[in-house]
């Protein structure tokens, strides 16, 4: 079974494991940390001096590791763009604002195993120089920021956060702030501006990387609540270990929630890559409901292009010589890991898989997914604020019969002018490429309720009363 | 501002409220920072944000009213005006919609003669229900899940949604249950 290979949910689902520091303590807990902070200066055979931070840092930028928070971008990368030059201090912010819709696999780690987070985030501190650090929680896990609070006191306690941690002369404070319910805190410079008390808009890119100009206008590092768990793991079993699992291009493990109508909706720890799509939603979450038929995946969390159940998808994959062959595979047997899921057109995102059933109008679907974006943009720019606001408004009219078969075309027509970079952040993407990719993708459906309107239009008011709404 | 000034001289800040915020304030290099906190705090004692509340923060922090007003508007989980003593909170969201969400709605609707086409927060005249649709509450495994106050159900069915209902409604104490206090 591709469960054996937890790492993260190791301990969290087990009868005896509850989430306090003596529980996580008699299951190896802070062991990690202790083996970062004893770490010796090291020279390197060109006679480089090596600091116990930079081997940290060598380490993750070894083992590959990907963000686990969406955008899947190395983590060893982000940490080596930290500008450790401006003399300014350097602060670190865990994202777990997890509000992405199909995601909830932060809410596990926090709620039932707070202390890995922390370690983690110590060890990531520590690595980087970090002296203050924040978990950017969002104010729906009221439960959680209380576990949180909770076990950062215990780890106070214990002397593993505040001054000279474990006698090793480091010192870290790490304190919570809750957001208040907006999607948009989980876009890194957007829980930047919260966190400084402003409305949490975007900013722009360049110039305010957080890497350089971040949170206070300091260098930054936003890293998500699994991806900090990962690094533990790293320095656990070392960056080497670590690459054996998953594949080359996206090492390690990873947790998947598969959530709508399926049998059994949860979360599941796999090994990138080592599993498809259609063992995920069929062999861990029990496949569709009895009767029903799988119609449509959505891969990655709400954002993520929706995939067809009868679609093929064309794989390349190097072999030993070099060169490339293409495969052609079925939705169901494409592996599970970044590439793959991009190379169908779609992304493996926050690894929130939403299954829809037969059952289920994508008509619907996409009303329902583009009211939550029109919600959610914070309205800064244009595009966004304007366009998502206007493809939820052509859906809802096609859901209430007065449709029109010119609306297939202009929603894919909207969605295009809001995405490309058209926004500031990467929200005008994820609000009109899941639309787009429903009108593409299931363009019959949504032409039949048009055209049902339309003709139903031209009996009672007859040619010239098409566009005519009662 | 709305309020007349005589309800602004009745606001008053407990001390250990004020000693939370000033606790915060030690957590930021910026008091600024403390504004989404310190809302939070004031908006579990007191059950919303009011204007003296806000105007009470903004000096707190050395900020201006409005730096503190433009956060509350912003954030849908604040509120400007007192709740109901029972808050249901619904997940409208897709996997909670595939599973059902919108008959949860309905049904606590028209069980409380409150407008189901209406999305955004309403509380019955009697002010004791506020009933609302919120976006992903994180927990699609479990849909359709709901907030209660602040207490998480999760796997709701119209009858179990009903029971909750029976049991807010046998509830006669004048006390706000579970502000996140």
């Amino acid at each position: 079974m591709p469960q054996k290979n937890r790492l993260i949910l190791k301990n969290l689902d087990n009868k005896d494991y509850n989430n306090t520091l003596s529980c996580y303590l008699e299951e190896g807990g802070y062991e990690t940390l202790k083996k970062a902070l004893s770490l010796k200066e090291k020279t390197t055979q060109d006679g480089k001096k090596l600091s116990p931070q930079q081997q940290l840092r060598d380490e993750v930028k070894a083992s590959g590791l990907r963000g686990r928070g969406g955008a899947g971008f190395s983590t060893g990368l982000k940490w080596s763009f930290v500008n450790r030059a401006s003399g300014k201090p350097i602060y670190l912010v865990c994202n777990c604002d997890e509000s992405e819709p199909g995601t909830f696999k932060d809410r596990q780690i926090v709620h039932k195993d707070p202390h890995q987070l922390i370690e983690g985030m110590i060890i990531s501190c520590f690595a980087n120089d970090v002296h203050l650090a924040y978990i950017y929680i969002r104010g729906e896990f009221n439960e959680g920021a209380k576990i949180l609070n909770r076990a950062l006191d215990e780890a106070r306690s214990r002397n593993l956060l505040g001054k000279n941690i474990l006698d090793s002369g480091y010192d870290l404070e790490i304190y919570i702030h809750r957001g208040a319910g907006a999607y948009i805190c989980g876009e890194e410079t957007g829980a930047l501006s919260s966190l400084e008390g402003y409305r949490p808009q975007p900013r722009l890119k360049p110039p305010y990387f957080p890497a350089a100009l971040g949170l206070y206008m300091c260098p930054t590092i936003v890293n998500n609540v699994e991806t900090l768990c990962a690094v533990k793991h790293v320095i656990e079993i070392g960056a080497s270990q670590y690459a054996k699992l998953g594949i080359p291009s996206d090492p390690g493990t990873r947790i998947v929630g598969v959530s709508g109508q399926v049998r059994n909706p949860g979360y599941f720890e796999v090994e990138i890559g080592k599993i498809t799509l259609g063992q995920i939603i069929n062999d861990l979450a029990g496949g569709p409901r009895s009767g029903r038929q799988i119609k449509a995946i959505i891969p990655g969390g709400s954002s993520s292009k929706v995939l067809r159940a009868d679609e093929k998808v064309t794989l390349k994959t190097k072999n030993p010589d070099g060169t490339f062959s293409e495969k052609v595979v079925d939705v169901f047997d494409l592996p599970y890991d970044s590439d793959s899921i991009a190379a169908a057109g779609s992304m493996s995102g926050s690894g929130g898989i939403v299954v829809i059933d037969d059952s289920t109008s994508m008509v619907e679907v996409a009303a329902n997914v583009s009211e939550f974006y029109v919600h959610e943009s914070c309205g800064q720019c244009t595009p966004c604020r304007e366009g998502t606001r206007w493809m939820s408004k052509i859906l809802k009219r096609i859901l209430a019969g007065n449709g029109r078969r010119a609306d297939v075309d202009e929603l894919a027509r909207i969605s295009q002018n809001i995405m490309n970079g058209r926004s500031l952040c990467a929200f005008g993407e994820a609000a009109s490429w899941p639309i787009e990719s429903y009108v593409l993708k299931f363009r019959d459906e949504f032409l039949a309720l048009c055209a049902a309107a339309e003709d139903s239009r031209k009996e009672i008011w007859g040619e010239a009363g098409i566009n005519r709404f009662a | 501002m709305h309020e007349t000034d005589s309800m602004v001289m009745e606001f008053s800040v407990p001390n250990t409220l004020e000693s939370e915020i000033d606790e915060l304030i030690t957590h930021y290099p910026e008091k600024r920072s403390v504004t989404l906190m310190a809302l939070h705090a004031l908006q579990a004692h007191f059950g919303f944000v009011s204007d003296a509340g806000i105007e009470w923060i903004a000096q707190k922090l050395d900020q201006t009213p409005l730096a503190v007003l433009e956060l509350v508007t912003f954030y849908p989980m604040f509120s400007r005006e007192p709740l109901g003593k029972f808050h249901f909170r619904i997940c409208r969201t897709l996997s909670c919609a595939l599973n059902g969400s919108e008959k949860i709605y309905w049904a606590l609707c028209e069980q409380l003669g409150l407008d189901k086409n209406v999305h955004k927060r309403q509380t019955t005249p009697d002010g004791r229900f506020t009933v609302e649709f919120v976006e992903c509450l994180a927990c699609c495994n479990k849909g359709p899940v709901l907030f209660l106050n602040e207490d998480f159900h999760e796997n709701m069915t119209e009858e179990s949604v009903s029971k909750l209902l029976t049991i807010c409604n046998g509830d006669n104490s004048s006390e706000r249950k579970g502000t996140g206090k």
